[in-house]
């Protein structure tokens, strides 16, 4: 029997959230740990969290297991499990509605913020605008994201200041259109992130690179962000 | 009953998917209060998990290529019962509705000429099947829907859509005239729940795959829009017909694109033979899904199945080497190395027909308005309710559909709503507001589900139904058996309607919601079995061993579907395309 320990909070019942200890049969299966997650919830229908395309690709199910983020549902028990013991917890930093469900209009807010849409100032060809495959290859790594706050909420700087520093999944996505040859706004979008916080509180942390599980690097983008805002500068 | 509050827009989109996004993309730009409810955040949609590509003829692959011949690929892929009108529009219209997504930023994979990358997919040809494979499908890598998605998505940020996220409609509002006049939606957040009212809307509510236990499907794919209207009593098309994937990975069901075929992957069996050359001469492994599927598991009954129960085949890839693996299948290589502990760059791929695609759905014409049958059998639009995407039924994709014409789907009449809801507006659209009576009967099932006790888990319930569809309803078929089918699921039914909710909490109830989103599966499955059942034929997807050939005679047509009577009718397929021929149904072979 797996040990889990799960966060529970419920602001309708419950004055402050609790850790609830339950044991599941896993069988001796490899699950991920979504799959133990869902068996808890036919025992417990009031166990909530946040799921969908199982795969790893819609972002939903990022929480934190032993202290990791990550998405549940491509983390199989091998890798999260410590001691045959799962601590599954809400990503941190955000607040939380209910059980690990966590509010992330913050983190949306810096994706927003940073425009995330292409720009282009001149009218749009008959057919679609040229773009060789070696200007493609530098939105490869960046494009990907899902959004599903792994990142930012693994990183101190987000977690001290969620409403000024973008946050590296932002900010990643900011470097996406900045290298995008199609976008012309690349003046505009330099100049909005041009203060003491924008970009400039990351600190090389590096927390975001660990946990990202589609195996991107926010920190080269944010590196790549600073460059160009330095040489803006001079 | 205690009062409702109402927020009012001039069009509501339920469903944040692609063709969700498309429609309320073409609506925000138009300045009209437009708003998209979403039971998850848009792109967690399932729009987000299509990988290969997007199909359209812009000739970039093969400068001579005609949007006609994919017009006649779709045709023939759709065994004839796809409306000609609907796939004329489709494929002409296609090229300019891609064109304005790269405009938007779609990171489109890239040839050497700077062009949209177009890889082979199946069923494609050049010449109306004379001239051998075509490359017509627009990829981004293998990410094309995830791609796709997000630039919708932040498309509508920059036209400042109303976003209703993690809210779930639950059903239609229908006034005294029979005509939609919004929804009741709860705020999953919170547990309000209120009217939204709308001058049109639009159901984007996408898929169903959940009815059946094997699927791609996200867990989010419960058919809520088929729920909705056939509760309304507006009836489904072709709803008997279902998409099984040659390549769900084998356990686990998750999907590897028919790319990977396209780039020059192969199936083999234990023996390693190369067995669609047998079945399909020429298209071999890229002929239509429901031949290759049908192959799989006749090879897996006949015995030569692989692995230690012979229940699935392998997908062989390793031959294409890594770079090509990693560079345009990277997806690929992740989803097979995390689910079935396989490297496609050594070893293959364990795979087997999996539940993917419905391609049956609410009736529509080509602007996306809803349609009934009236008694003497002829067309009548339901005022105010349009519908979009996979939970529509244009029909583009009839018996079967084609790899990359799902997401060509959704862009052109997600947006050919958009563009018929944003004139009608302009011409002004005057519907009778809800009385009390209306919206109660919208609430009767939400108030139920409120109000239960003492019946059975849904969790368990679930399990049942879609062993049931997966065991009764498969890739093959016969009466008997379907029968047997139907009876349980009609048992279901009243256990189904009983279902307990033991959580009543309103803040972010999932249970509740889990409840809602059985009842409409349920919806589907029964939908699907009794028409299932009723055409007496096998066509496309639908493959009887009591009926194995195709009846024109009685069966080219489409099947509509009502449920309060549980009673299947026929209507007629479009064969009057505007400016090609009409295509006319010969036997299909690949």
């Amino acid at each position: 029997m797996l040990q889990v320990s799960i966060y529970r909070y419920n602001p309708e019942t419950d004055a402050e959230p609790y850790m609830q200890d339950v044991q599941v049969d896993t069988g001796g299966k490899d699950l991920m740990v979504l799959d133990v997650m869902e068996l808890i919830k036919a025992e417990d229908a009031t166990v909530v969290y946040r799921r969908s395309c199982r795969e790893g690709v819609c972002g939903s199910d990022g929480v934190n297991m032993n202290g990791i983020n990550g998405l549940a549902c491509v983390t199989p028990l091998s890798k999260a499990v410590r001691k045959n013991k799962l601590v599954l917890r809400p990503l941190p930093g955000l607040p939380v509605i209910r059980d690990l469900v966590v509010d992330m209009s913050l983190f949306y807010a810096q994706y927003e913020k940073v425009q995330p849409y292409l720009q282009n100032h001149t009218p749009a060809p008959a057919i679609e605008r040229l773009q060789t495959p070696e200007e493609r290859e530098k939105l490869d790594g960046l494009y990907e994201c899902i959004l599903c706050a792994c990142c930012s909420t693994a990183c101190p700087s987000f977690w001290w200041n969620p409403e000024r520093f973008i946050g590296p999944a932002g900010l990643l996505q900011a470097y996406r259109f900045l290298a995008d040859t199609r976008d012309t706004a690349t003046e505009e979008r330099l100049a909005r992130l041009d203060d003491p916080f924008s970009v400039f509180r990351c600190h090389g942390i590096q927390n975001c690179v660990n946990v990202c599980p589609k195996g991107l690097n926010p920190t080269r983008a944010i590196g790549h962000i600073r460059s160009m805002l330095l040489s803006r500068a001079t | 009953m205690a009062a409702l509050r109402t927020i009012s827009f001039d069009g509501v989109i339920v469903g944040g998917g692609g063709a969700g996004l498309r429609a309320s993309l073409q609506m925000a730009q138009s300045g009209f209060k437009t708003a998209v409810i979403s039971k998850v955040f848009p792109t967690r949609s399932h729009t987000v998990s299509a990988q290969g590509g997007i199909t359209c003829a812009i000739a970039s692959s093969d400068p001579d290529d005609d949007w006609r011949w994919h017009m006649y690929d779709t045709v023939k892929g759709a065994d004839y019962i796809g409306d000609q009108d609907a796939i004329e529009y489709m494929c002409s219209v296609g090229p300019e509705a891609i064109y304005e997504l790269e405009h938007m930023g779609l990171p489109f994979s890239r040839t050497e000429e700077g062009r949209i990358y177009q890889r082979p997919f199946g069923g494609q040809s050049k010449n109306y099947g004379k001239g051998g494979q075509a490359a017509r499908t627009c990829a981004a890598a293998d990410r094309t829907g995830h791609a796709l998605l997000h630039t919708l998505y932040q498309g509508n940020i920059k036209n400042q859509t109303v976003f209703l996220n993690e809210w779930y409609a639950t059903d239609l509002v229908k006034n005294q005239d029979g005509a939609v006049v919004g929804v009741i939606a709860i705020c999953i957040e919170t547990g309000e729940t209120v009217y939204v009212k709308s001058k049109a809307t639009v159901l984007a509510t996408g898929g169903a795959g959940r009815i059946y236990a094997s699927t791609t499907n996200a867990h989010i794919n419960t058919g809520d829009g088929i729920g909705m209207a056939l509760r309304a009593g507006f009836p489904v098309q072709d709803i008997e017909m279902w998409q099984f994937h040659p390549t769900g990975i084998a356990g686990a069901g998750t999907l590897v694109t028919e790319g990977c075929r396209g780039e020059g992957g192969y199936l083999i069996n234990k023996d390693g033979e190369r067995f669609m050359e047998r079945y399909a001469p020429n298209a071999k492994d890229l002929a239509g899904r429901d031949v290759v599927a049908r192959s799989m598991v006749k090879e897996i009954l006949e015995g030569r199945g692989c692995g230690p129960n012979g229940d699935y085949v392998y997908l062989k890839l390793d031959h294409l080497g890594e770079e090509v693996l990693e560079s345009r299948l990277p997806g690929i290589c992740e989803l097979s190395r995390t689910f079935a502990h396989v490297d496609p760059t050594k070893e293959p791929v364990p795979v087997v027909p999996t539940c993917h695609y419905m391609m049956g759905g609410i009736p529509t014409n080509v602007h996306g308005q809803a349609l009934n049958v009236d008694q003497n059998g002829e067309d009548a639009i339901i005022p105010g309710l349009y519908a979009c995407g996979e939970v529509a039924c244009v029909s583009v994709h009839g018996a079967n559909r084609l790899g990359g014409n799902s997401l060509l789907d959704l862009v052109v009449f997600g947006r050919a709503s958009g563009l018929f809801i944003e004139k009608a507006l302009r011409e002004g659209i005057e519907l009778r507001d809800a009385s009390e009576t209306d919206l109660e009967q919208a609430m009767s099932r939400l108030d139920k589900v409120n109000n239960s006790s003492g019946g059975e888990k849904a969790g368990d319930l679930r399990k049942e139904l879609q062993n049931t569809m997966q065991n009764y309803f498969g890739v093959f078929r016969n009466g008997p058996l379907m029968q047997q089918g139907i009876v349980k699921l009609a048992d279901l039914r009243a256990r189904i309607e009983n279902a307990e909710l033991s959580d009543k909490s309103m803040v972010f109830n999932t249970a509740r919601i889990e409840v809602l989103e059985l009842q409409n599966l349920l919806e589907v499955a029964e939908a699907t079995a009794i028409t299932a059942e009723e055409r007496k034929e096998s066509r496309g997807a639908h493959a009887r061993d009591d009926f194995d050939s195709r009846d024109d005679e009685n069966w080219l047509c489409h099947s509509v579907y009502f449920a309060p009577d549980k009673r299947v009718s026929k209507r007629g397929v479009n064969f009057e395309p505007k400016t090609v021929e009409t295509f006319q149904p010969t036997i299909r072979s690949y």
